[in-house]
Parts: structure tokens; C-alpha cells; sequence
């Protein structure tokens, strides 16, 4: 195996012309996970959105298909088992409610990340 | 801040609510026209405070609480309704500063964003200041593997085949993990000599393999605020790091609007540890 370091593997060129089309990846994981935070009117916590499930979905285009196929072996996984969602609540929510079943869950985000990692190959 | 949300409406249509791309302090209504908003409708602006919310109106049947806690969960709709948002904020850093909203920022109404604004005035005008002239550039490192060298040869013993065996599979593992090692390591000298050139950096936990798409483990996912001036030595020391770190691949991505440099505080960085998904053959099918 070559040895060559590349920066970029195209043309020699070392930073991207810029302004491509971005990398799914690479937009979500900035305007889900970065960017200012100000509270809106509308309150949707991206922390509902698990960000696993998520990335799951990026590959797997529809979980119900994977399933007939046999693939599911998060749903044995304890943790993202454990992080499954629970089901929409009807009307409206006190923000205090929200708030204080938000702040466990950011704990166990950021637990969560360490393991994130580990299912990072 | 005091509770701003108010009583839903009951019944009837939910009417339309203000999406959030993000704040700039002037626009030209040029600038505007480049980019259409959500659902293909043209941005507008809300002014207060001599900051300029830039936004698109959205009904508040597909954007409102419920409309989005659904949404969110369609890959489609996400991947859809990310693109435009990211290319409003993209549109809006090529012609300045600009404070970038995360996804999902939604006010009912034009007056309830324009109090947000006055309310973080200062705050969202620091930031305006701090990014003028400055560009974000992403800097990811993929672990190359066999770059480095290979754990001395299993010492030869008696034993039979399955002695054999263990001996190579415990070589071959001593060599991945070396080669982690390693890469972790380059990955942390690269990410030390970028920040010592950018005006600010952060180092963001690694794409998953699953995200990233790409073949081998990331171990480096940083950012990197640079004047956009220094561009072209970010990208000279870029080239230098990776004649000297040949144990990773450095793949550079950006500009970017400074989605990493606008939150208040820099979020605690999450250790960055480098594994081999050996368990993931094991688990399920290999994804790609």
C-alpha cells in the first residue's frame, strides 16, 4: 500500500473549490448539533431527535423493510433500545414539564456520545 | 426570558409562524433573491435592534409542534428542509457576517422574533463582530490503514494450529491497536497545529462510519475559524500536516458559514477514542 499522504485526493488541489454541494453528513450534523440556539415559539427539542436513530436512517431507508429482511439488531441494543421514543403527547405541553424531561436527557446525551464513539469504527 | 408562547389557537387553521435561518446585521434584498426558503417560498427579513432576522414564512400546520415532531423523524422531509435551510444561511455568509439558527427555530410571529432579537442584542452583535472577515473550514481525518508499521511477526512456538491461530490474531489486533494508537495521535498533533494557525477551533466528536460514508474510521472532526485571508496558509500547513502524518488522511471541507462559533460557549469536548468496529462484523451486515 502507498505510503503517499493525500490531502485531497483529486487534482492536487488542497481546499475544495468550495460552495459544492455539502455532504448530507456533514449539513445535518451542523445545523442539528451547532448554530445558536433561540428560543422559538414553537418548541420541537432536537434533543427528541436521536441522533443515532437518525444516522441509522441515513442508511437503512426504511426500517420496516430492513426488518422483513432480518436486520434489527438495534433493537436488541440496549441502549439505543432504551432510547426509543415515547409516543407523541396530544396538546399542548407545559415548558417546565418539557424542560425538566429535557435535562436528563441532555445527561444522557452526553453519556451517550462516549458510546457513540464506540460504535465508531 | 419570560414565557413568550401563547395559548394555541383552537380549531381552524393554525395559521403561519416565522422559520429562522439566521441573523445577519443588513441584507440587500438581492442577496435575498438567491436563495429561495422553505417550501420554495422567497426568504424575508424581520428588522429590530439593527439586526436583520432573516426567515421563511411556514405554515404552522406542517411547522408547527406536532407538524415537526413528526417531520423530523422523515429522513426525507429532514434532508429536504436541512439543504434549505443550510443553503439560506450559505447564501447569507457569502455576502457577510451571519449568525446561523439551528434547525427548527420557529416564532409565531414576526413580533415575537423581533423581541428575541432586541432581547440578545448584544450577544447575537459580539458574534456578528467576531465572524466578520472569517470563514469556517472542516478538517477530517480518516485513519489509513497499514500506514503504520506492522507489529513485529509472531513470535514462532510450539503449539499446534490453533496455538498458530491465536498467536496471529493476537499479532493482528496488537497492530490495529497500534495503528489507533497512532492514528489518534496524529489526529491530536494535526488538530493542535490547525488551532495554533485559526482564530478559534473546536474538535467535534467523529462522523460514524454509517454518516461519514467513508471506508476506514474518522478520528479527527474539527473546525476551524479562519480570517479569510489565511485561507490559503491554512491550506499550505494542511498539505505540510499531511506529508508529515501519512497515518491519516486529511480531508479538508468548507466554507462553511460558522455554524461551530456561535454558540455562547464551546460545548465540553468529548474525548475522541479510535476503535476498530471489530464487533461489528459480528453484529449485523456490513452497511456498504
Amino acid at each position: 500500500m502507498s505510503a503517499q499522504p493525500s490531502v485531497v485526493q483529486n487534482s492536487g488541489q488542497v481546499l475544495p473549490a468550495g460552495h459544492e454541494p455539502a455532504n448530507l453528513g456533514d449539513i445535518l450534523e451542523r445545523v442539528l448539533d451547532r448554530g445558536i440556539v433561540i428560543a422559538g415559539d414553537i418548541r420541537v427539542s432536537l434533543l427528541d431527535i436521536e441522533l443515532l436513530t437518525l444516522k441509522l436512517r441515513l442508511v437503512i431507508a426504511s426500517v420496516d423493510t430492513a426488518r422483513q429482511i432480518g436486520i434489527d439488531w438495534w433493537e436488541h441494543d440496549p441502549w439505543l433500545s432504551s432510547r426509543a421514543r415515547p409516543p407523541v403527547e396530544p396538546g399542548p405541553r407545559d415548558p417546565e414539564q418539557v424542560e425538566a424531561e429535557r435535562r436528563p436527557r441532555v445527561a444522557r446525551r452526553a453519556a451517550a456520545r462516549e458510546e457513540w464513539d464506540e460504535c465508531d469504527g | 426570558m419570560s414565557a413568550t408562547a401563547e395559548p394555541r389557537t383552537t380549531g381552524g387553521d393554525p395559521g403561519t409562524g416565522a422559520w429562522l435561518h439566521g441573523v445577519v446585521r443588513e441584507v440587500t434584498p438581492a442577496a435575498l433573491a438567491v436563495t429561495a426558503g422553505l417550501d420554495g417560498v422567497p426568504v424575508r427579513v424581520v428588522r429590530a435592534a439593527g439586526l436583520a432576522a432573516v426567515v421563511s414564512g411556514v405554515s404552522l400546520s406542517g411547522y408547527g409542534e406536532e407538524a415537526m415532531r413528526r417531520n423530523l423523524e422523515d429522513l426525507a422531509w429532514l434532508e429536504r428542509t436541512a439543504r434549505v435551510h443550510h443553503a439560506v444561511v450559505d447564501g447569507l455568509s457569502r455576502a457577510g457576517a451571519v449568525v446561523p439558527a439551528r434547525l427548527a427555530t420557529v416564532h409565531r410571529d414576526d413580533d415575537h422574533l423581533a423581541r428575541v432579537l432586541v432581547e440578545r442584542c448584544a450577544e447575537l452583535t459580539a458574534t456578528l463582530d467576531r465572524l466578520d472577515g472569517r470563514e469556517e473550514w472542516g478538517v477530517k481525518g480518516y485513519l489509513v490503514p497499514g500506514a503504520t508499521p506492522r507489529a513485529e511477526a509472531a513470535p514462532s512456538g510450539g503449539g499446534g494450529a490453533g496455538a498458530a491461530y491465536l498467536r496471529r490474531r493476537r499479532a493482528q489486533l496488537t497492530a490495529r491497536d497500534e495503528g489507533q494508537r497512532v492514528a489518534a495521535e496524529a489526529a491530536a498533533a494535526v488538530h493542535d497545529a490547525l488551532t495554533g494557525y485559526a482564530v478559534a477551533a473546536r474538535r467535534h466528536a467523529p462522523q460514524d462510519r454509517r454518516l461519514s460514508g467513508a471506508a476506514t474510521a474518522m478520528v479527527l472532526n474539527g473546525a476551524y475559524l479562519l480570517d479569510s485571508t489565511g485561507v490559503d496558509g491554512f491550506a499550505a500547513l494542511l498539505r505540510t500536516l499531511g506529508d508529515r502524518h501519512p497515518e491519516i488522511r486529511l480531508e479538508p471541507t468548507g466554507p462553511w458559514p460558522a455554524y461551530s462559533f456561535v454558540a455562547e460557549e464551546p460545548t465540553t469536548e468529548p474525548a475522541h477514542p479510535v476503535r476498530e468496529p471489530a464487533a461489528d462484523a459480528a453484529r449485523g451486515p456490513a452497511w456498504r
